[in-house]
């Protein structure tokens, strides 16, 4: 498993990745449909904010708020952990070490793959922003943008190695999905996905500061809707990559420890 | 009828005995479904930070409507999920053909195949909301309340297993769709905040296209005692419709199975 073994298969691995998207439509887009919770948000947020606005958000920022959640969301999703939990229990994953390259590689091109369908979707929503919310809730800031691109990358790895934490759990035992169930309900609560983390009450807010969750979705978020000065922003980077590495670390452990006690039924 | 509710009897009593095998899990959702219930609470308590009402709701009937939720939720993970994902399952490989064979209604056997028992903690999470938004309120329900709010108990389980249903005849069509459960739910998701909050197009598609309006808010107004006795006929009306709407479709889908790889 040289490095450059690896790096010569990624390309062929992300064409097979897009075409596998691109074959399942149907999955595909019910995928893109279970993550419209922002748009939901967003109708409930316009109701409560037509009323009076909460905190520094009215209508309109409510909306820059929750388009651009969605394309993050869309942009950072991953679901490893459902398809290691299957492929663990079915045995499949011995066709994964078969391979010459690190399972863990292939999984993370196959979710990158999904990204040219993911944009598709993420597109229109993004054109969306620009013209309801005009340029002039987003940020303008060139330096916020760079960090923003920095930001969305660690925030899908987040994503991706907590789903491949979890996944691995599921060496230990039959099924690891509830604990994604209950990864997935601490995210909602602490992510800003539901609501701008802005409007927490401070003690949940300074929880939130030290939870890989706001670091998902949150954080990206509020750097496209110009919350953060670039100094702030930095700052905030450096806590997200902090917890990537964290997870890393996390995740190399799980992997090694558990494949020992995998057995491959089936297969 | 006599030999539907035997099979039924039968059917249950293998769930019962299969989940006293797995007794620990009642332990681990037990916690679960508690940690579940406040993080959905604070949500709720957010929207309300520093106003009394949102959209002509206050935070002791939202609450209510969140208890309906909880209640629901235990009964589509209890006793719908589990039977109508396995449809799927067997769809997909093809074993769907032994069910066929068998000597009964296809749609009853597959429906009832399995149950998970311990999401009934999911009831009781369901009645301390209640009781907390009661207390909020300062008042307890009527008893008129009560009574029609069972009975849209029935109608909202029997909108949510149609639903389902439907879902899975789309599972006919369309094979690989594993992950149906989880954009069943993340749809469902939006039955937790009353329905008047949203409006427009929404409105519309929450009250009549998926009928989450008629799940939560309508238990929870007749709870309150705020539900006219119209709206609650046709609200029996309305869900009956849809259930034998999900039926003809279901039959309907089921000529077009053509058995999988066996």
């Amino acid at each position: 498993m040289s490095v450059r073994n690896t790096i010569r298969a990624l390309p062929a691995l992300f064409r097979v990745g897009v075409f596998e998207a691109v074959a399942y439509r149907a999955e595909f887009l019910v995928w893109v449909l279970s993550t419209t919770m922002p748009l939901i948000m967003l109708a409930l947020w316009s109701a409560v904010a037509s009323e009076a606005p909460v905190g520094r958000y009215g209508q309109p920022e409510f909306v820059a708020y929750f388009l651009a959640t969605f394309i993050v969301r869309q942009l950072t999703g991953a679901w490893v952990a459902y398809e290691m939990n299957f492929e663990i229990r079915q045995g499949a994953l011995a066709m994964r070490l078969l391979r010459p390259v690190h399972p863990l590689w292939t999984y993370a091109v196959e979710n990158l793959a999904a990204l040219p369908m993911r944009l598709v979707v993420a597109l229109p929503v993004a054109i969306a922003l620009l013209v309801f919310s005009g340029a002039s809730r987003l940020s303008h800031h060139p330096v916020i943008w760079l960090i923003w691109c920095a930001a969305m990358l660690g925030g899908w790895l987040i994503t991706f190695l907590a789903n491949l934490v979890i996944g691995c759990l599921a060496f230990y035992m039959e099924s690891s999905l509830k604990l994604m169930d209950v990864w997935l309900a601490i995210f909602f609560v602490f992510s800003g996905y539901l609501y701008p983390l802005e409007l927490f009450p401070p003690i949940l807010r300074a929880v939130a500061d030290w939870l890989p969750f706001r670091y998902q979705i949150g954080f990206p978020v509020e750097l496209m809707t110009g919350a953060h000065t670039p100094a702030q922003a930095l700052l905030m980077l450096l806590r997200q990559w902090l917890f990537v590495a964290l997870m890393l670390g996390i995740v190399t452990l799980v992997w090694r420890r558990g494949l020992k006690r995998f057995a491959a039924y089936g297969g | 009828m006599f030999r539907y509710l035997r099979l039924l009897g039968v059917q249950l009593r293998a769930s019962a005995l299969l989940s006293l095998q797995y007794r620990y899990e009642f332990f681990v959702d037990g916690p679960i479904e508690f940690f579940w219930a406040i993080t959905m609470i604070i949500p709720l308590m957010i929207v309300f930070q520093g106003r009394t009402s949102v959209a002509g709701w206050t935070l002791g009937e939202a609450l209510v409507v969140s208890g309906w939720f909880v209640l629901l939720q235990g009964i589509l993970e209890g006793a719908i999920n589990p039977s109508l994902t396995s449809v799927v399952e067997h769809i997909r490989k093809g074993t769907l053909d032994f069910i066929l064979l068998k000597p009964a209604d296809a749609q009853f056997l597959v429906s009832t195949a399995k149950f998970e028992p311990w999401r009934a903690m999911n009831i009781l999470t369901g009645i301390g909301v209640f009781i907390y938004a009661f207390h909020l309120l300062g008042r307890p329900p009527s008893v008129l309340g009560l009574l029609s709010s069972i009975l849209l108990l029935a109608t909202s389980s029997l909108l949510l297993y149609s639903l389902w249903i439907l879902t899975v005849s789309a599972a006919f069509y369309v094979v690989k769709v594993d992950n149906l459960t989880y954009f069943f739910s993340s749809i469902f998701d939006a039955a937790r905040w009353p329905s008047s909050v949203f409006r427009g197009v929404l409105s519309f598609i929450f009250t009549f296209v998926i009928p989450l309006a008629l799940m939560t808010t309508y238990p929870a107004q007749a709870m309150l005692g705020k539900l006219s006795a119209a709206t609650l006929l046709s609200a029996v009306i309305g869900s009956l419709l849809f259930a034998l709407l999900a039926r003809l479709i279901w039959l309907q889908s089921i000529s077009k199975y053509t058995s999988a790889s066996s």
